[in-house]
Parts: structure tokens; sequence; C-alpha cells
């Protein structure tokens, strides 16, 4: 680890200004970034702790929940509202890393978290254009059985390794964000970039921005949502896929729908396609299976991660077939 | 290796060739393990007993002292640089910046590295231990992508890790030998193991094969695996004032350690002293690599001690591991189901520096009774890091292609595959012509398949459906040998006060080790369990004992037999002629309640307290070497096991779970219930990763491994693991000291294939290539 | 401010770079928390902080100002051990013993969480507010768990004996 300086930020507005200067980073539980620091991907001059700021959830008046930054995973899977309004939520923290990972990280860092890819990792031995922009990257060539299938780019094909955000993507999130020009929002499907030739721009975050909270507007079929990862072992290990639903039914016919798909792309992957075929579809196996596929028309695999294609096919019918009630 | 090697091998084995046959035809009462072992009569001691490990309660609260955690004053802690390239040159290594960063003691590089002779390569000689080899860091050559260039010492491990990131090496790289593919096309060799061929014919099986009814053909491949130990390698150590080196390691050939230490340093074996009283897992792993070399001799340059802990990064850059594998089985078979060829041939992966081929047709030897054989391993050499043997080198790999392949012959034939087994149950080795020393397979199968309720498999693939769940059962043999190397030797030190010690330089690295054999020392010398102390993991104590193979319990066992002998022979000495056991040889006499007794007449009988106090003895020490282990050049000796596998695999996305598992095991005489069942579960777990997960991802672009951390290379989690039932035929081995053969191998045996079969049974999709991940089954 | 580490107060290390885990092994001669990756991968380095689990590999010691650390040798001492510590023994819940620290710390606080109703992937319903205790639950909680030895029926075991009434 490169020496640094450690301090710890008031409020927002003193985090701010702290992360003002060049070669501060903020701090939350520093599940990735004391890891990224070790590994010297990453190398600030000075950490800013904000894990202790806005560390509540609160009730929005349009019914909705604002979700502090500081908020830590473990918190926010077992929120009552959480689990009985936004079950795939609380599904989806429960299924990422581990309890001890749980209880340390911080909802503003999960958001922020950085890919695995084993060639980012491999900093001294690998080429990569997301540490090094030009560079070059190893892993089109190389091992990408877990890599992108949507929306990559040759300059990079990494995914986003975050369960929480792809919840976050079908719900609508919005993200509260300060800086040094005040504050303002973004929704979370607008949050994280496509890597297309810049791949080290990962959000739409200007230096120095403060996430400070989360805001989940109301959606009162989440109720009965859920989410499902399918992976290499049964725990502790991250998506090859996954599916964040959310439906509403009414006289058999979809009303509305809310599908995002993680461990398929550079961001948690909204299923824009998939829901517009839904709306208004009748609610069957069909129906579903169709606008998957319309989904996943756009996909553009690789050798090794083409079987991603048919897996996110199929896993996305068969979540939507058990939130319909209907079988596969 | 050289064709000098070469040809001392090729001689060494015409000399054990004609030992060999020598020792199979000589009377049994004339080979180790002739007369059986008294021990294996008594039923009523400690052996056997589920005895909660010794060291256990150390072990929960923290207080077990491994080999990072010695304190030592003035200490320097070690970080490491390695190389990016496989094959090559160091052009430039520019140090000023690490060495004049903050804390940094010294930076040392092939420049200014003490002269080093090269180690000598784990069994190229009888005490060597190094993974290979070659020089370390005595020039610019660059021999496997990781290979360290550059060692940091600093005050404190932040500092010495930061001073490594600064330091910058341009290279000049050569090409190098990396791909499988392009490698094949050059030319195999001849695979060897322990300086034998690898290579066996019976009859002529291609004539065989080609001339069956029934017949399989397919091949198998597997990749390359880590051991993972989770205790990282490392070791704290320092030079004393007289020259001699003080080593505090994580090992499990302590003894071949400081062997190896001083022949690469140039001093004196007894100079080095090498402890290791709790290693963190090993599996083959924690024997000697470059980084004790170079902490040893990075503390001489700075004159301090050091610690170095490799990162898990480091573990994978310096620690080899199990080489890949592509196995071609071919199976002929009569209408019957008998079977009448054995093809198993294939290639894997080595270094030109070490001597470790994957040795996978071992377990083909002596399984199934075919009428012929043909086996055979051939390698291609890369320029990598040296791999080494991991966990039943050759059964694990071996048995799932060979277990798959007789599944597939079941299927083929419509047997039902336990059956198949058991109409090809030899009644000698089928190669080597030896009778069986103990072989209850059959009863194994059995008393398994009825446990498990194998009666409710149906046969009929991709048929049972549990929910989103495809359900099926598979079964596979698991075998591994009972081995016992040269070189065991063990000291017995008995008291007055009624305590015995015993010296041995073995190791426990959870096996159950230090716990079982005090239970077998107490029932050998009629102590209570409390007066036994069992002293291990110093390479100063008597013994070239290796924990590996699954052979320590036999070669502890030997040896103590060995000096158990020579003690009850100095005691009668000692006992005179005023005493009961006048007159009676060593071979009349045994141990009971602290003293000796004639053994057809118990009542004769003397405390060791009154033997030593009559000839004025506080203690009285022996120290004696077991036999040659002729033993298994006179019998085909073996464990085995019938594995039995349910598996699930989801409908819709292909992910695979183990939900039921049982072992049922013929290991000889379980010595600790407790702990043995632990073992199986262990090593039936780690087969479990070998046969869904687990995967060591070498870019074979560049020589190089990607995936250098436990979140990306899988093993199995609680989550994966169900529960696991073991059982055991506990029939004592009548030619192994105790009745006992190891088991901390056979475990991962025949897992894979079972598993493999239970997924075949479940799909109806047969995969040949592990791991089977989910997107194989989608 | 002090770092308390089982009841003591400790000064935080000058150098901020400075992990728990290091500060405990390198600096306290506390070697009850173990290391096997420093990555956030094994589970060997967990503790306790203010009774939850974490990862000391992954926390910096800096962070731990005003906070309480317990690591296993706050827990039992070979003499006395804690109850679930017993169980380990008697079960087998261990080989090497190297991950075994980690394991009795992650299961003191998993069985805390089962207790306060925290839900885990394998909750059927994640809306209701108490957890069946069942072995599934207990393997998916301990699965930040990494045991190469396999260990893992025996840990179950140990955890189930002794720990099922507080849970329930
Ligand atoms: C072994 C392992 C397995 C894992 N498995 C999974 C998994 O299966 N699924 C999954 O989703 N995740 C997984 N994770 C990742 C884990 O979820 C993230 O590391 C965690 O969510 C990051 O949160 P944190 O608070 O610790 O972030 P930090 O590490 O503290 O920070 C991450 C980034 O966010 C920035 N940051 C933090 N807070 C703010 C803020 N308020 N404003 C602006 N910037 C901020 C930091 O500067 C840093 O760049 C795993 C991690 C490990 C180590
Ligand atoms: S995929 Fe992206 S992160 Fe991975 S090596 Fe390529 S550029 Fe780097
Ligand atoms: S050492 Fe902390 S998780 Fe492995
Ligand atoms: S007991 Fe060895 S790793 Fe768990």
């Amino acid at each position: 680890m490169t020496p640094f300086k450690y301090t710890r930020a008031s409020d927002a507005a003193d985090a701010v200004r702290k992360g003002a200067a060049t070669g501060v980073k903020f701090l939350g539980g520093g599940t990735n970034l004391v890891d990224l620091m070790r590994e010297t991907i990453e190398r600030p001059g000075e950490l800013v702790d904000v894990s202790g700021l806005s560390t509540e959830i609160v009730e929005t008046d349009e019914g909705g929940l604002r979700i502090g930054a500081g908020v830590r995973n473990t918190a926010l899977a077992e929120h009552r509202r959480v689990r009985t309004a936004y079950p795939m939520l609380t599904r989806a923290m429960v299924s990422g890393a581990s309890a001890q990972i749980r209880n340390m990280a911080t909802v503003g860092g999960n958001l922020l978290q950085r890919t695995r890819c084993s060639y980012f990792y491999d900093e001294d031995g690998s080429r990569c254009n997301k540490r090094v922009p030009g560079e070059g990257c190893d892993a089109i060539e190389g091992f990408h059985r877990g890599h992108a299938i949507l929306g990559a780019s040759d300059a990079c094909i990494a995914v986003h390794p975050s369960d929480m955000c792809v919840a976050l993507a079908a719900l609508d999130a919005v993200v509260h964000i300060e800086g040094a020009k005040g504050a303002r929002t973004v929704p979370l499907v607008d949050f994280h970039c496509l890597p297309g030739d810049r791949p080290d721009i990962e959000t739409v975050l200007e230096p120095g921005d403060l996430i400070t909270a989360v805001e989940l507007p109301p959606m009162p079929f989440a109720a009965a949502s859920t989410y499902r990862k399918v992976r290499d072992r049964a725990s502790y290990a991250f998506a090859l896929v996954s599916v964040a639903a959310a439906i509403e039914i009414e006289d058999g016919q979809v009303r509305d729908v809310r599908i995002a798909l993680g461990g398929v792309a550079h961001k948690p992957w909204r299923a824009t396609r998939a829901e517009a075929a839904l709306r208004g579809a009748p609610a069957g196996e069909t129906a579903f299976a169709g606008a998957a596929a319309t989904e996943l028309a756009g996909a553009r695999p690789l050798a090794d991660n083409a079987f991603k294609v048919r897996l996110a096919e199929r896993t996305i019918v068969s979540v939507l077939c058990e939130l319909a009630g209907v079988t596969a | 290796m050289s064709i000098f090697d070469d040809a001392k091998q090729a001689a060494q084995g015409l000399v054990q060739a004609g030992m060999a046959k020598a020792v199979a035809l000589a009377p049994d009462s004339w080979v180790p393990g002739g007369k059986p072992d008294p021990l294996i009569r008594q039923r009523h001691g400690a052996i056997g007993k589920p005895v909660s490990r010794l060291d256990g309660a150390l072990k929960v609260s923290g207080k077990a002292t491994f080999a990072a955690e010695f304190p030592v004053e003035a200490m320097t802690y070690a970080a490491m640089v390695y190389s990016t390239i496989a094959k090559g040159r160091i052009t430039q290594i520019t140090v000023s910046e690490a060495e004049t960063a903050p804390g940094v003691v010294v930076v040392m590089t092939h420049r200014n590295a003490p002269r080093l002779n090269p180690p000598p390569a784990f069994l190229s000689e009888s005490k060597a231990a190094a993974g290979d080899s070659l020089p370390v860091m005595q020039d610019e050559r660059i021999y496997w992508n990781g290979q360290p260039v550059a060692v940091v010492l600093a005050e404190t491990q932040e500092q010495a890790d930061h001073a490594a990131s600064l330091i910058r090496v341009g290279y000049e790289a050569e090409e190098a030998q990396t791909t499988f593919e392009a490698a094949r096309e050059q030319g195999t060799q001849q695979s060897r193991f322990m300086g034998q061929p690898l290579h066996d014919e019976v009859g002529d099986a291609q004539d065989a094969f080609a001339k069956a009814p029934h017949k399989i053909d397919a091949t198998y491949t597997t990749p390359r695996h880590n051991h993972n130990p989770i205790e990282l390698h490392g070791v704290t150590l320092y030079w004393r004032g007289d020259g001699s080196l003080r080593v505090h390691d994580a090992q499990q050939v302590v003894a071949h350690t400081a062997y190896t230490l001083a022949r690469t340093f140039g001093i004196d074996e007894k100079q080095v002293v090498v402890t290791s009283p709790y290693v963190g897992g090993g599996f083959g792993s924690k024997t000697l690599w470059q980084h004790q070399i170079l902490a040893a001799a990075a503390a001489r340059l700075a004159k301090r001690p050091v610690r170095m802990v490799l990162s898990r990064e480091g573990v994978y850059r310096v620690v080899g591991g199990r080489s890949p594998t592509e196995q071609r089985v071919q199976l002929a078979a009569t209408d019957e189901g008998r079977l009448t060829a054995i093809l198993h041939r294939g290639l894997t992966v080595r270094t030109a520096h070490n001597v470790i081929a994957e040795p996978f047709i071992l377990a083909t030897r002596s399984l199934y009774g075919a009428e012929t054989f043909l086996l055979d391993v051939h390698h291609v050499d890369f320029d990598m890091l040296g791999n080494t043997f991991m966990r039943a080198p050759g059964e694990a790999v071996g048995t799932f292609a060979l277990e798959s392949a007789m599944d597939e012959l079941a299927h083929e034939l419509g047997i039902d595959p336990i059956e198949l087994r058991i109409r090809n149950e030899p009644e000698k080795d089928p190669i080597s012509g030896l009778p069986y020393s103990s072989r209850n397979v059959v009863e194994a199968w059995r008393s398994g398949a009825e446990r498990f309720g194998w009666e409710r498999r149906n046969p009929v693939p991709g048929t049972v459906r549990d929910g989103g769940w495809l359900v099926g059962m598979g079964c596979a043999t698991a075998t591994y040998p009972y081995h016992r190397m040269p070189g065991g030797a063990a000291r017995i030190t008995l008291s007055a006060d009624g305590r015995a010690t015993l010296d041995l330089a073995a190791h426990e690295m959870g096996m159950g080790t230090s716990t079982a054999q005090t239970q077998v020392a107490a029932d050998r010398l009629g102590l209570p369990m409390e007066a036994i102390t069992f002293n291990y993991g110093d390479s100063t104590l008597p013994g070239l004992i290796m924990a590996g193979g699954s052979q320590q319990t036999a070669s502890i066992g030997a040896s103590v037999i060995a000096a158990y002998n020579k003690l009850v022979g100095e005691l009668l000495k000692l006992a005179g002629n005023d005493s009961p056991l006048a007159g009676l040889k060593t071979e009349e006499v045994g141990s009971r309640d602290g003293g000796l007794c004639a053994l057809d007449e118990p009542d004769r009988f003397e405390t060791y307290a009154s033997i030593l106090a009559r000839a004025q003895r506080d203690t009285i020490s022996v120290e004696a070497e077991p036999p040659m282990p002729l033993e298994t050049m006179h019998w085909s000796m073996h464990s085995y096991g019938a594995m039995f596998a349910e598996v699930r695999v989801n409908a819709v996305t292909g992910e695979p779970r183990v939900s039921r598992f049982l072992g049922s095991f013929d290991c000889g005489r379980i010595l600790n219930s407790k702990t043995a069942a632990s073992q199986f579960r262990g090593g039936i777990i780690m087969g479990l990763g070998l046969a869904l997960m687990e995967e060591t991802q070498f870019d074979e672009r560049k020589g190089r491994v990607l995936n250098p951390s436990l979140s990306e290379y899988h093993v199995p989690v609680h989550m994966d693991v169900p529960e696991i039932e073991v059982m055991w035929t506990d029939i004592p081995d009548p030619h192994a000291p105790m009745g006992a053969r190891g088991i901390g191998e056979i475990g991962i045996t025949g897992t894979g294939a079972a598993i493999a079969n239970a997924v075949y049974n479940a799909t109806g999709r047969r995969v040949r290539d592990l791991p089977i991940t989910l997107d194989k089954l989608l | 401010m002090s770092i308390t580490i089982n009841g003591k107060a400790v000064d935080p290390p000058e150098d901020p770079r400075v992990s728990l885990l290091d500060l405990l092994r390198d600096h306290l001669a506390l070697p009850g928390a173990k290391m096997g990756c420093n990555q956030g991968a094994c589970g060997a380095c967990t503790v306790l902080v203010d009774g939850e689990r974490v990862l000391s590999c992954l926390t910096l010691a800096a962070q731990m100002e005003g906070r309480s650390v317990t690591t296993i040798e706050g827990i039992g001492s070979p003499d006395v051990l804690a109850p679930l510590q017993q169980a380990f023994v008697e079960h087998d819940g261990f080989q090497c013993g190297y991950c075994t620290p980690g394991q009795i710390c992650s299961a003191l606080a998993m069985v805390e969480e089962l207790r306060r109703g925290v839900p885990s992937h394998v909750t059927g319903d994640v809306s209701s507010e108490a957890i069946a205790f069942s072995s599934e639950e207990l393997r998916e909680r301990m699965s930040g768990n990494l045991c190469r030895c396999g260990a893992y029926n025996g840990i179950i075991d140990a955890i189930t004996a002794t720990c099922r009434e507080t849970a329930e």
C-alpha cells in the first residue's frame, strides 16, 4: 500500500470539502478499496472515512425509502420495510459476498465497487485498459468466461460485480450526490457507464463527489419481487448471471414489469427491451421467453461466455414464471 | 531431465526390478509385516476410540503457534517481487527508490544475493525437499512467470510491501513453451514415478480391444489445481552467531528441509534446525520452495531475523500445484461384463527442473482384473513453476477418468455399475501378480450400497425430478496404495515414574497424527494415554518421515515397533535373573499395565518402575530404525472405498449441487474413529471441489496463473457441502503396522467420478472435462 | 481515542496502512486471528467488532478508534474454554485448526444474527420476522468461512449442539 493520510469526515459538507483535494478517496467499509490499495491498483494519498455519515433508512413523503450511503449492507437487508416492500433488494443483498463483508460494506461503497476481472487485478502482469487506458485488454482473448455479453466494447468486456445494484436498477432507484457544485440526483440506471473507449470511467461522478443516499420510489407491485443469482458455487461467489424482477399482472395480462440483469454488462443492466415487449402481453411462458430473447438479441458473446446468453434467457423466464405463478 | 539422469534412473530401475522379484518370492516371515503386529489382536485399548484431538484446546483458543507467529527480537518483514515473463532474462532492475523508502532494511536481487548452491529437488535423492533444482536468485535468468526477482526486508510488513511495489524490472523475453498443443507437437516424453517408467503392458490390449463386443473409448481432461491450505506459506527464521540457521516453518518434511537448506547454503546438516509444531494444512504443498531459501538468504544479508509470509498470490507464484491431464481410457468387455482390456494412456505437463509428473495410471494398475492392460503416462515440459504432488497425486484425477469410463461401460452393457465392478474383482494384483495383503472392497460396496439406498436409483438417466431439480445417483471406487518410505526412526524414553516419551521427526497438519499415535503408543507400551508424550515436527528428532503419500502412519508405526522391540530387549537385560520375566525372549514379551509380561502368561509380569528401580536407573532410552519397506514388494497393499453421490442439477440454470454423499471404506484398522472420519470427509470435500469447481487458470499466452486468489479459485464453502456419511470395514491389514493403512488421501479418489456419474444419471449428460460447471450442463 | 481490544485500551497505530489483522498479529502479539488471504476471501481473520463479525484483514486499524474488538483470545482460554470452543473439540470441528478461530468468532455472531431475524440467501420468506433454525441456514450463514481441511460437518454439529437454543 502506498502511504496515505487517514481522516474522518464529520458530516457531508466536511467530506465534500476534504474530497475536493486531489488524490483523496472516500472510505466506506473498505472491503473493496482496501483490497485494491493493497494491490496498488488504487493509490490515494488521503482517505476520508465517510462510513459514519448518513447511516439511516427513512421513509420518504411519497412512501418510498431513502437509504443513507453509510448504511451497511446487512442493515439494508434486514430492514423491515425493505423486506416487505422491496424483497428483491433484501434477496440481492444477502446473496452478495459473505455475512462478514455485508456487515462492513456500505451502500455507497457497494455502488462503486470495481470489477473482479482477473486481468484488471493482475496489476504488474497483464494489460488492462481500465487500469491504463489505451494499453490493451488481455481478457478479450484470455479468460473471459465471467465477462460481459451486453454493452461491451473492443476496449473492455468487464462486468460490474454488484448484486445490490441490479435490484436498485430494477427498482428505479435514484442516487443522491453532493459535490463542489452542490447536490444533484442521478437515476441509478444512468449512474454507471458502459465501457466505450474509456473503461476507466465507470460512473458519472465528478472527482470529489460524495454519494449521500439512494432513494427508492414507491412501487407497490415490488412487494412480490425477487432476485435470483446463478453462480459457480453455492455461496460466496460472484454472479455469472443474476436477475432482479417484479411483475404486476391484471386479468392475465402484464400491466407493469421491472427486470434487471447482473453479471452480463459493465453496469447493472436494465432490461428495457424485455420490459417493453411484456407490457400488455399475456402473462405466460411464451411471452416471457419472447421478451427474454428480445433483450438478449443484442448480446455479443465471446467464445467462452456464450453460455451466458442462454443462461440469462432461461433465468429470466424462470423468475418471471415464478412471480406470475405459472409453471415453466 | 538430462540423459545422465535418465541412465541413472534406468539403472536404479533394473536393480529395483531384480530385487522386487526376489522379495516377491521370499517367504512371508522374511518380510516386514510377515508376522502380524501383536497390537492387531488387542481390541480393548485406546486404539480405535473416538479420542478428541489432544491439541484441540490450543487450536480452538488461538493458542497453537503457527510458523509465522513465533515472536523474535529485531524481526524484519519480507515482501517479494515476481517475474511477469515466463522465460528470458532481467535486463534492468531498479531498486534505488525501494532502498530509500521508509523502514527498508535490505533489498535483495540476483546482484547482491549470497551465493547459493542449487537445492536438490524433491525425489531426486532421499533427503531432498526442494520444489525444483533451479538456482535461487543467482543470476538474471527467468525460468517461469512468477519467479521471485527481488526480496525486500523492512521494519514492518506495510513498509516492505510498499517498497516492493517501487521496484522496477525490465526483461528481455524469450520464446517460452507454455501451450499444450504446441508442446505436444514438439513431442512427448515417457513419464516416471519414483524413478520407474509409468508404463505397463500385460498381454495385447490393443488386440483385445479391437476384438471385444463392448467397448468404451473416451478422453477425459482435468485442469491444474492448487492445494490452497488456508494457512499461507510462511516462515520465521534467523541465523545464530555460530553460523547455524533456526527455522520456524510450516512443514510436512522437516528433516528433508533441514538437509536441503544445509546443502543450499553449503553448511552442515546439523546446523539447520527446522521445527513445525502446527501446520495450517498442507496437502502436499508445505515443503521447501524458494521462499524459505530466499528468506534465509536475505536474513544472512541483513543479519536480522526474517518473517516471510507469502501473499495468496505469492503462494500461486512460488508453490507448485497439480498438473493438468488429458487421459484416454479404453475399456473392452464381454457380454457378461468381464473386462478383456484396459487401456489408460495420456499426457500431463511437467517442467525440466523437477521429476514430478502427474502419475494418473497408478490406481488403474491394480483395481480390476482385466485380461490385458496398456497403461502409459507421457508428458511435455513447460516453462513454468515446477508442479508437485497434491493430495492423491495420480489417483485423484486418474480415478476420475477410469471410474467415469467404468460407469459408461456399465451403461453400455446395461449392468448395474456396482455389479460391473464386483464382476471384475481380481484374485491377485493383475499387473504385479502379487497377492493382496487385504482387500475387502466388495464388502465396502455392499454395506455402502445398503446404507446409501442405492436400490432406489433409477438407472435411466434424466428421469428423476424434485421440483426444479434433476436428481441423480452415482458411484465410483476409491483407492489409494499403502506406502512406507525408507528412512523412519524413533526414540522411546521410559522413565521410572511410568511416563514415556516418543520422539520422531513426524508431522501434524491436522490429520490427527499426534493424537492417534499417542493412542497407539499407549497400547503398545501398556500405559495410559496421559503418560505418553509424543514429540514431532522437529528436524533434530530421529527419522526421515514424510507426511505425504498417506504413509506417515505406517512409517511412524514401523519405527515405533522397531524402537519398542529394542526397548523390550534392553529392559529384559536390565531385569536380569531376579525378575519374573527372566529367561523370556523379546518376541515372547508384551506390555500391559505399566510393565512387561509374558505374552502367553500375562501373570509373569513386572512393572517398568520396578525393573528400572532394581537396575538403579531413572530412565531408559532407545532409538531404532525399522526394516526396509519390503512388504510392498511382497504384497499388493491398497486401501479401498465405495463412493456414493446424490447430485441435484438445476433444470433451469444447470447449477450442480451435491445433496448426499457416502464413503464406505476399507482401509485396514482405524486408529481413531473421530479423527479418521474427519480425514475421510476432508478428502471427499476436496474431491467435491475437484468435481465441480476447482481450476487454476493458466493463461497459455504468458504462462501465467490468472486466478491467484481464493475468491477466483473456488474451493467448496459450507453451503456446498452436505452432511457426509462415512463408514468402514475396520478389517485390519495383517501385514501393516497396527493393521492400519493410511487414510489421508483416499477420500479425494473416486469422488470426482462418483459425482460426475451422478450428474450423468441426473441429466443424461456425460461431462468428461473437469470441473463440471453449469455451462457444461445447460 | 483508543481501540478496545479484549477489554483493554490500545492506541491506534501511527501508520494508517496497518490493518486490524496486522495490528493484532504483528503489533499486539495476538495471533489468534489468522491470515488466509488478506483479500476478504476466506474468513480466517474474522473478529467481533461491537459484537458484529467482520474481516480484520480489510479493516484499517484506524477505523477502529472508539470501537470494541473481541478476538478468539477474548472468548476463552485453553483452561477455560467457552461452550462453543469445547463443542468444536468434541465434534472435531477442525483439523489443522487454522480456520478455527475465525469459524468460532463467526459462529458466535451468526447465532446473534439468527436470533435477531436477519434473513439469509436460503430464507424462504424474507418478510417473516423469525428465522427457522436449520442446517441449511447455518451452512449458508457460515459460508464466509472457508475450511480447506473440510471440517464443515463437524463445525455445523458443534454450532448446533451449543447454540440451537440460544438461536431460537
Ligand atoms: C471476497 C469478496 C466477495 C464479494 N462478493 C460479492 C458478491 O457476491 N456480490 C456483491 O455485490 N459484492 C461482493 N463483494 C463486494 C462487496 O460488496 C463490496 O466490496 C462492497 O459492497 C463495497 O462497499 P464498501 O463500503 O466496503 O466500499 P469501499 O471499499 O469502502 O469503497 C469502494 C469505493 O467506493 C467509494 N466510496 C465509498 N463510499 C462512498 C461515498 N459515500 N461516496 C462516494 N464514494 C464512496 C470508495 O472511495 C471506493 O472507491 C465481495 C467482496 C469480496 C472481498
Ligand atoms: S475486460 Fe476491462 S477490466 Fe478486464 S482487462 Fe479488459 S479492460 Fe481491463
Ligand atoms: S484473511 Fe481476511 S478474509 Fe482471508
Ligand atoms: S481446520 Fe484446516 S482449514 Fe479448517
